[in-house]
């Protein structure tokens, strides 16, 4: 599949691979779990002014793939998350989950958010039974499972917790189980770690790669942080700066099961975090150039 | 997977001999006992400035040759005395505590009214683009109002009961409460939203689940003041015409220049205001256990 493509190739041979898998689906069994395909995604401003987000993007992601979408700040890559989550709407292009193109926010999609999106006026238990309860499950079995699921993200005994009395770190816990509970068939992750420190974003990091391994979900996670996204994923995705479309897509072929705090020192680690650099930095340069001409202007 | 455990603070000191929470809970003591014992002197210089002046230099029947003249200004013997008298003779139109309990049912069922209402309405505007911007303008124009001149209103077609009295409360408490909720509607987190989309909440479970308790911190800071609103509607409408009431009884005490009556029902309406704000309070803290530091009015 996407893995076969190699790892440098430009933006042309990638759409070119990515229509060698798109044939090799149709005559298989299942569709891919995502694909994005010529999306523009447009905004208005208040003010009247349109505003492009994403410019011609194509992406694909197969079931069970963890795929890390990597850009500088401002480069729509929180819009890719909110198209495919169906909360947007591609301006122009198609959007497709599991072959069914996305026409409101769909069952099967999950997203943990960059800022704390957890109910504050909610416990632990009841945040976390949010999501069988919004589904038509009964309160009593909703319960059940929410406390396994507090369980499984380590946070036992903080059932009657509210959120204002945690840290970030055990809040964005929260936030993993009350989307894991869905059992979503797609991840989306908008940053989910960023605001945490070091040490904590670490563990995080790996309890994210074990409870992945267990549910078996296509992940998009998208972040800033090249080490963060190589360490994670099967696939690192460059995204230019704004608007974003494709600028390279790298296999991963570090060993699983990963530890986030070791993998780095991995030689072909190393290899990748330079390639993908390389690729990375001039968007990086692009896109501080235009900060400094706002700021300037 | 990691466990987190149950967080642990250390409380045990410095080993040094020396009891440094022992010594804090002193030293807040000491401070709570002097802002208490100048609060009371504040308090008794004060009442005893009234009522020395108000007894200096007078001399003759006159009041008018006193340094303060009681009859205009009152004098704080003479409103315990006027308090004492209401509870042990009762006032002109009644008992005192029936004076007390019309004008409380009067202020609780406007006050539940109007917040009720404000809720309905600003919750409706606040999510629906279309019917707030048809309805902004009137509304607008109607709180630019004084809507006491209502009262007037009221009293003609409502009479002199207790439903009059409802009604300026209701108008005076709808306005508050109303444009707290609107805009506590308005200032819902997006991702909060989002992300209970996501979770697969319908439109009703979203105005259920998260509209409204996140508007509930707005809805409650506008309790308050709104409750002191509704005391002023229902104490205006028995001014502007009742057979019973606390607004009677400063109206009538004003009809027979009994200064020391309005003062004293003034030194009841503080008493209850008071009362009342303490179950506000109450209420506030129930309903919004799950933060800790809610929007609420500025306070000393």
């Amino acid at each position: 599949m996407t893995r076969t493509c190699g790892t440098t190739e430009s933006l042309y041979v990638v759409a070119v691979c990515a229509q060698g898998v798109r044939t090799v689906t149709e005559g298989g069994a299942k569709a891919e779990a995502i694909e994005l395909r010529g999306v523009t995604k447009r905004f208005v401003s208040p003010s009247g002014k349109s505003f492009t987000a994403l410019r011609d993007l194509d992406l694909t992601v197969v079931p069970g793939e963890f795929t890390a979408v990597v850009g500088p700040t401002g480069c729509g890559k929180s819009t890719t998350l909110a198209l495919i989550s169906g909360l947007e709407a591609p301006s122009v292009g198609t959007v497709k989950v599991f072959g069914e193109p996305v026409k409101s926010v769909g069952r099967s999609v999950g997203y943990v958010f960059q800022r704390d999106a957890v109910f504050p006026w909610k416990s632990v238990l009841d945040n976390v039974a949010m999501g069988p309860r919004f589904r038509g499950v009964d309160a009593e079995k909703a319960s059940t499972e929410a406390r396994q699921w507090i369980g499984r993200v380590g946070l036992d005994g903080f059932e009657r917790y509210y959120p204002h009395q945690l840290s970030g770190g055990m809040r964005k816990r929260v936030a993993l189980a009350q989307t894991l509970i869905n059992q979503p068939r797609i991840l989306l992750m908008d940053e989910p770690f960023s605001a945490l420190d070091v040490q904590t974003r670490a563990l995080m990091e790996n309890e994210l790669l074990d409870l992945w391994a267990s549910t078996g979900a296509s992940v998009v996670f998208v972040t800033h942080d090249l080490e963060e996204a190589i360490g994670l994923a099967d696939r690192v995705i460059v995204i230019t700066a704004g608007p974003g479309t494709v600028k390279g897509t790298y296999k991963v072929d570090l060993p699983r099961p990963r530890n986030i705090a070791e993998i780095r020192f991995h030689p072909r680690f190393v290899e990748l975090y330079e390639e993908i650099w390389n690729d990375l930095r001039d968007e990086v340069l692009v896109s501080y150039e235009r900060s400094k001409q706002r700021v300037a202007s | 997977m990691i466990r987190v455990t149950a967080p642990a603070f250390a409380t045990d000191g410095i080993a040094d001999g020396f009891d440094y929470d022992q010594e804090r809970k002193r030293a807040r003591d000491r401070r709570r006992v002097l802002v208490l014992v100048l609060r009371i002197a504040l308090a008794i210089f004060v009442v005893g400035a009234w009522e020395l002046t108000t007894r200096l230099g007078c001399h003759g029947p006159d009041s008018g040759t006193c340094a303060v003249d009681p009859f205009f200004f009152g004098q704080p013997s003479g409103i315990w005395s006027q308090l004492v008298r209401w509870v042990q003779v009762g006032t002109a139109q009644g008992p005192l505590w029936e004076q007390i309990a019309v004008t409380l049912e009067e202020t609780v069922l406007g006050f539940a009214i109007g917040v009720i209402l404000g809720i309905i309405f600003g919750v409706a505007l606040g999510r629906n683009r279309l019917l707030s911007d048809v309805l902004g303008p009137y509304i607008k124009a109607m709180n630019a109002m004084p809507r006491v001149v209502l009262g007037s209103i009221f009293t003609i077609a409502l009479g002199l009961e207790i439903p009059s009295k409802v009604a300026l409360a209701v108008v005076l408490v709808f306005f508050v409460v109303f444009f707290n909720a609107f805009q506590g509607v308005r200032e819902v987190d997006r991702d909060l939203l989002a992300n209970a989309r996501i979770l697969g909440a319908s439109q009703r479970q979203l105005s259920r689940h998260v509209i409204l308790p996140s508007a509930l911190s707005w809805i409650l800071a506008s309790l308050h003041t709104s409750f002191g609103f509704a005391l002023v509607g229902a104490i205006v409408g028995e001014y502007l015409g009742a057979r019973k009431g606390i607004g009677l009884m400063i109206a009538t005490a004003q009809g027979t220049f009994n200064a020391n009556g309005v003062f004293a029902a003034m030194f009841i309406l503080a008493v209850v205001a008071i009362i009342a704000e303490w179950f506000v309070t109450r209420l506030e803290n129930f309903l919004i256990k799950w933060r800790p530091n809610a929007i609420t009015e500025v306070t000393i």
